[in-house]
């Protein structure tokens, strides 16, 4: 600590030797693919069908996109020191009205409005917990994760529930339609995401919920609202993990409040983690947080692709994430390395 | 499905029959609990049944809970009803409390799920459903669509699962007699229609565009509405260009059925009651040795 | 200082040396400890205190100098030896757990130790005899969280009393007891003492030390100022020990601060306080006036400074500030209203560790102007280099994360988020608390020409030198009570260690 006069040199050293923290995530990626296209051959095709590109490559990112969204939600809340739970749940709480107000007969558009109103107040109940009442994240919202599922069953059987299928041209016009050939989903995932990065980056909320989230005493005395920010981080989690059910709920044309975004939130998590986000909190790596769930769609269809049998998707999986966890953490990398290092000195 | 309307009708005629009776059986039903869609149509079904039969149903929810329902047999035990109708919540730890059934001389029947005693007489039978013969209904089926001569894409279920076994095994035995026949691509889908869809897309990349797939055959209903709405995003045409089978005939399926988008379905019935009370009824009439495993017989449904 | 007895110390520590990275915690310190008497051990936050004490109890090794038992050279290499060899501690936070009973509590130290069964039977036996020893009758299976905070503390006495205990250390025992369980704890010292237990005990309510204690050590900045009988030390002595030089010794360093004319009231606190954490106090703070608050750990330095500026809100009284009457809701109220602060503990309080130089500066002002009005990246870029500069911030750039800074630089990005806010009240909480003799300088130094710009300054400190050296008024506070207020020539260290002794300064 007295050190002064030595320190600068060493540390004026080091950023020009690290390399940049995005190099190991797109590795894995790479690595993914590559695996994939020896294994799977025609893996890489792509072409248009039915007016659309078409191929496992346009799968990959089409099938990230919920998971994607649900990450970027998740990282911005795991920036304030968070987590949240509840995304699954909230998909299917904003699935479940989707599907009731159609069968009302409401107007799409106002339905679309509703469903992302749900996500809001899922979110607004999430903070109010968390911010308000001050309970411990991962308590506050297993409350959600554990009711909403129940909470969107209840909504089905608003209409008897039977048959909670239905069809509409806006819906699955965003979330199954293509524009220009491309998938509309990605039009507007990026869209969300720029909008995002927008609130994130070019307002100071970004700078606020990364000194919450890295201490959150001290950024109280600099004067940030601590408890508001908090609470603006599980709303905007919960409005992504609502986009992100518009998508899924349309692609399936119904409301399976049992069963659809299972284990979501353990995909998004892992996304904001191989995109190099720490559970401690204090960063936000939105691009990075895309490239993680692109990580894990990639391994999960090349999979699927591959003719595995099922029963060792999971261990496959896992032990694909572990490597790609393992390559990302500097320490790991230290302590692989390191032996080998040692010999050649 | 209208149950209402024609339970509705059903109440009435069973409190006629009722009347005429000389006195009611009493049985008691310790069910596992209310999770899914079909087990509270399954209990409501019971519940409603009975009162067609002219029972007096005791009905017991465990939710879920062993114990609940080890207290809940014992509690009929001792208000001595004609006899006992378990769900079993899991296969063990069954012997004492049956055995208490039998000095009883309550007789017990299982429904849906099987137990592990050692002696088997401390229960009548076990009347449910074979998802062994539901995955050989739809192995006949499409043997005889496809006059055995088939390359078939599978969905399954959720990987372990029983009815995901059972059905798998039974759709093979059936197949595997055709030597033309053969499953090409199988994925699990885990039973629900998001499932199906990411499935089929991959087996869609995987096989260029279903070259040569003539069927597709899904462990349950919402899996295929998955794989059959993939399809047609890939300008596929499912029901047409490949045979669509599946177990369960849930609603959205039959409209499925109807539009020629699948081909076959094999009904899981939630309505047993009608089938349940008579074996149960005759028996205490007459006690005979009955099988230890009565089938409710599954019926294919297709879209003609 | 009277003539060390010719019998063997129990416990002599000589020349102790222990440096962690950047700091040196002790240098050269002796310790004596007699038999049967309870030696006080003395001084501010960052004294050397624990550290002495933890190498004393095995808990941390020592890097050089020499320490003996009774006679023979001992070298703890953990608690656990310590206690073989029998020195026991019962540490500041009472690790006791509170949901589970007393006899688990009392077994668990000597279970943890080894692998096997544990005998509750014999457990409970041990616990008892061992409560009976202190006179201590309780319910044993009870959860030891469902006595008095004093039942805990006596609790983890008697477990860390063995037979063969000949030094016992109690870290600021009586921190959360009130009078009269404070006299039951003293009675059982005097007991442990009369048995011929050496008893260390550290405090910093002075009263105590002179109410038990037999002879008193003060450590300052990780050195030994002395050790004394306590009859032989006033009162005024003692606190001169430990907060200043020997008396008079400094004298002002800024002449020219004298002559200095304070402009008009920027802040005025009127009544202003909280139950249980500050009595109501008076305090008006002008432009170009640097006003000191002195006191004694605990004394509601800290606390004063965070009242004015809402991080603690009072519940009497009233704040004006720049003439507007304020309800300091919250911090970043006061900010908006120009005040600022910087906090002592930077590391808990002041820094977000991960972020960058610049975010670290940026984030104050940024609160300011709420989160929609973002300040642009070549704004914050020039501000960011501005403040670098201005205090001479030792870092390669601005982007670098603001923990991997020295002590030094830290504190003056602390100072820097404040000054960037540009504040018209500025609350310095320990300004020079943990960095080198240097930057010290520097700092005060930078404080006084703050003050020559235009700022109204507080300064709370532990280090009279800083106060004499830079403030034109000083409140003194005792006890979370301001007792009064000396300004221009009376700021001597004389006059302030008198205030914070009390009454004319003799040991009772």
């Amino acid at each position: 600590m007295m050190a002064e006069q030595t320190e600068p040199r060493p540390v004026a050293m080091r950023p020009r030797m690290k390399l940049h923290r995005a190099v190991w995530p797109l590795l894995a990626l790479a690595a993914i693919l590559i695996v994939s296209g020896i294994v799977s051959p025609g893996f890489y095709n792509i072409r248009i069908v039915e007016g659309r590109l078409f191929g496992n490559l346009i799968d990959i990112v089409y099938r990230a996109t919920p998971t994607a969204l649900v990450a970027l939600g998740m990282a911005v809340v795991i920036g304030t020191k968070g987590i949240d739970l509840s995304v699954g749940s909230t998909i299917a709480i904003t699935g479940a009205v989707i599907a009731w107000r159609i069968q009302m007969g409401d107007p799409h558009l106002v339905v679309l409005m509703m469903a992302l109103g749900a996500a809001t107040l899922c979110g607004i109940w999430n903070g109010f917990l968390v911010a308000g009442l001050g309970i411990q994240p991962i308590i506050a919202t297993l409350i959600l994760m554990v009711s909403g599922r129940g909470i969107g069953l209840l909504i089905n059987l608003l209409y008897g529930g039977t048959n909670p299928s239905f069809e509409s041209a806006l819906l699955q016009g965003l979330s199954t339609g293509h524009l220009m050939s491309i998938p509309t989903r990605l039009f507007l995932a990026a869209a969300i995401f720029l909008a995002l990065w927008l609130i994130i980056r070019r307002t100071a909320l970004g700078l606020f919920i990364e000194s919450v989230g890295g201490n959150a005493a001290a950024a109280n005395l600099a004067g940030v609202n601590a408890r508001l920010i908090t609470f603006v981080a599980y709303v905007l989690c919960a409005l992504c993990a609502g986009w992100a059910g518009v998508i899924m709920t349309a692609d399936t044309h119904t409301s399976d409040p049992v069963s659809v975004a299972m284990y979501i939130e353990l995909d998004a998590i892992l996304a904001v983690v191989i995109g190099g986000g720490s559970l401690a909190g204090g960063r936000i790596h939105l691009g990075m947080t895309v490239i993680g769930a692109l990580v894990i769609q990639a391994l999960t269809t090349s999979i699927l692709i591959s003719g595995l049998p099922p029963e060792y998707n999971l261990v496959v999986k896992a032990v694909v994430v572990l490597f790609v966890l393992l390559l990302q953490s500097d320490n790991a990398r230290r302590a692989i390395t390191s032996p080998f290092r040692g010999r050649a000195r | 499905m209208h149950p209402k309307t024609i339970f509705g009708g059903a109440v009435a005629f069973a409190a006629t029959i009722a009347a005429t009776m000389a006195s009611a059986q009493t049985i008691g039903f310790s069910q596992v609990g209310s999770e899914g869609d079909w087990r509270p149509a399954f209990s409501a079904n019971m519940q409603e049944s009975a009162k067609e039969f002219g029972i007096d149903l005791k009905f017991a929810n465990a939710q879920g809970k062993q114990e609940e329902q080890l207290r809940a047999v014992r509690a009929f035990i001792a208000q001595g009803v004609d006899a006992i109708i378990v769900a079993p919540v899991v296969v063990t730890g069954w012997d004492q409390v049956l055995r208490e059934a039998k000095e009883a001389e309550i007789p017990v029947f299982l429904v849906d799920r099987d137990v592990d005693v050692e002696d088997k007489t401390l229960y009548v039978t076990r009347i449910s459903a074979d998802f062994n013969l539901e995955g050989k209904l739809a192995g006949a089926w499409l043997a005889t669509e496809s006059k055995g001569t088939c390359k078939i894409v599978e969905l399954q279920g959720t990987t372990g699962s029983a009815p995901a076994i059972e059905r798998k095994k039974g759709f093979e035995a059936v197949i595997s007699q055709f030597p033309a026949m053969e499953i090409v691509a199988t994925q699990s889908g885990d039973f629900t229609t998001e499932g199906g869809k990411k499935v089929m897309e991959a087996f869609i990349k995987s096989t260029n565009n279903l070259d040569g797939i003539c069927a597709s055959f899904a462990h349950n209903d919402n899996m295929q509405l998955g794989a059959i709405q993939a399809m047609k995003e890939a300008g596929l045409k499912p029901g047409t260009d490949v045979q669509m089978v599946s177990v369960d005939y849930v609603p959205a399926i039959k409209d499925a059925l109807a539009a020629g988008e699948a081909n076959a379905s094999v009904e899981l019935r939630s309505a047993v009651g009608g089938f349940i009370y008579p074996i149960i009824l005759d028996y205490l009439k007459s006690p005979t040795e009955l099988d230890k495993w009565i089938v409710i017989p599954s019926d294919l449904h297709t879209a003609n | 200082m009277p003539a060390e007895p010719a019998a063997v110390p129990r416990i002599a520590m000589r020349a102790i040396r222990k440096a962690f990275p950047g700091v040196l915690a002790l240098d050269g310190v002796d310790l004596a400890l007699r038999p049967g008497e309870v030696h006080a051990l003395l001084g501010e936050n960052g004294a050397g205190k624990s550290t002495l004490i933890k190498i004393l109890t095995g808990a941390v090794r020592r890097d050089s100098g020499e320490m003996w038992l009774d006679g023979q050279p001992i070298d703890p290499g953990s608690t656990g030896e310590a206690q073989a060899a029998g020195i026991s501690t019962v540490f500041q936070e009472v690790n006791l757990i509170p949901t589970m009973s007393v006899t688990k509590n009392m077994a668990l130290e000597r279970a943890a130790g080894r692998f096997g069964m544990i005998s509750w039977r014999k457990a409970r036996e041990q616990a008892r005899a061992k409560l009976a020893r202190l006179g201590v009758d309780i319910d044993i299976e009870r959860p030891l969280g469902s006595f008095s905070v004093a039942v805990q503390q006596l609790v983890a006495i008697a477990r860390a009393l063995e037979d063969n205990t000949r030094v016992l250390v109690l870290d600021e025992p009586t921190a959360s007891l009130d009078a009269k369980e404070t006299t039951a704890l003293f009675s059982i010292m005097r007991e442990l003492k009369a048995r011929g237990i050496a008893v260390v005990f550290i405090t910093h309510f002075l009263e105590q030390v002179y109410e038990v204690g037999d002879r008193i050590t003060v450590l300052r900045n990780g050195r030994l100022v002395g050790t004394a009988a306590a009859s032989d030390v006033s009162r005024p002595d003692l606190v001169s020990m430990m907060i200043g030089r020997e008396l008079g010794e400094v004298e002002r360093a800024f002449s020219e601060k004298d002559a200095m004319a304070a402009g008009p009231v920027r802040l005025s606190a009127r009544g202003l306080g909280r139950k249980r954490v500050l009595e109501p106090f008076d305090l008006i703070l002008r432009q170009g006036e640097v006003v000191g608050l002195a006191g004694l750990l605990g004394s509601g330095r800290t606390e004063t400074a965070k009242m004015l500026f809402g991080a603690i809100s009072a519940d009497a009284g009233e704040l004006t500030v720049m003439g507007t009457p304020t309800r300091n809701a919250a911090p970043r109220q006061s900010l908006r209203a120009g005040i600022a602060f910087c906090p002592e503990d930077r590391k808990a309080e002041g820094l977000v560790a991960e972020l960058s130089v610049r975010e670290n500066i940026m984030l104050s002002i940024q609160s300011k102007q709420g989160w929609l009005k973002r300040i642009p990246r070549r704004r914050q870029d020039e501000l960011a280099r501005e403040m670098i500069a201005a205090l001479g911030i030792a870092t390669p750039d601005a982007e670098k994360p603001v923990g991997q800074l020295s002590g030094g630089n830290q504190q003056k990005v602390v100072l820097a988020r404040a000054l960037a806010s540009n504040p018209s009240v500025l609350l310095l909480d320990e300004p020079t608390r943990g960095i080198d003799v240097g930057a010290h300088a520097e700092i005060i130094k930078l404080i006084r020409k703050l003050c020559k710009d235009g700022l109204a300054l507080l300064v709370a400190s532990s280090e009279l030198d800083e106060l004499v050296a830079a403030t034109d008024r000083v409140a003194v506070l005792r006890d979370r009570a301001k007792i009064g207020e000396i300004s221009g020539e009376q700021i001597t260290r004389d006059n302030i260690v008198r205030m914070i002794a009390g009454d004319d300064g003799r040991a009772d």
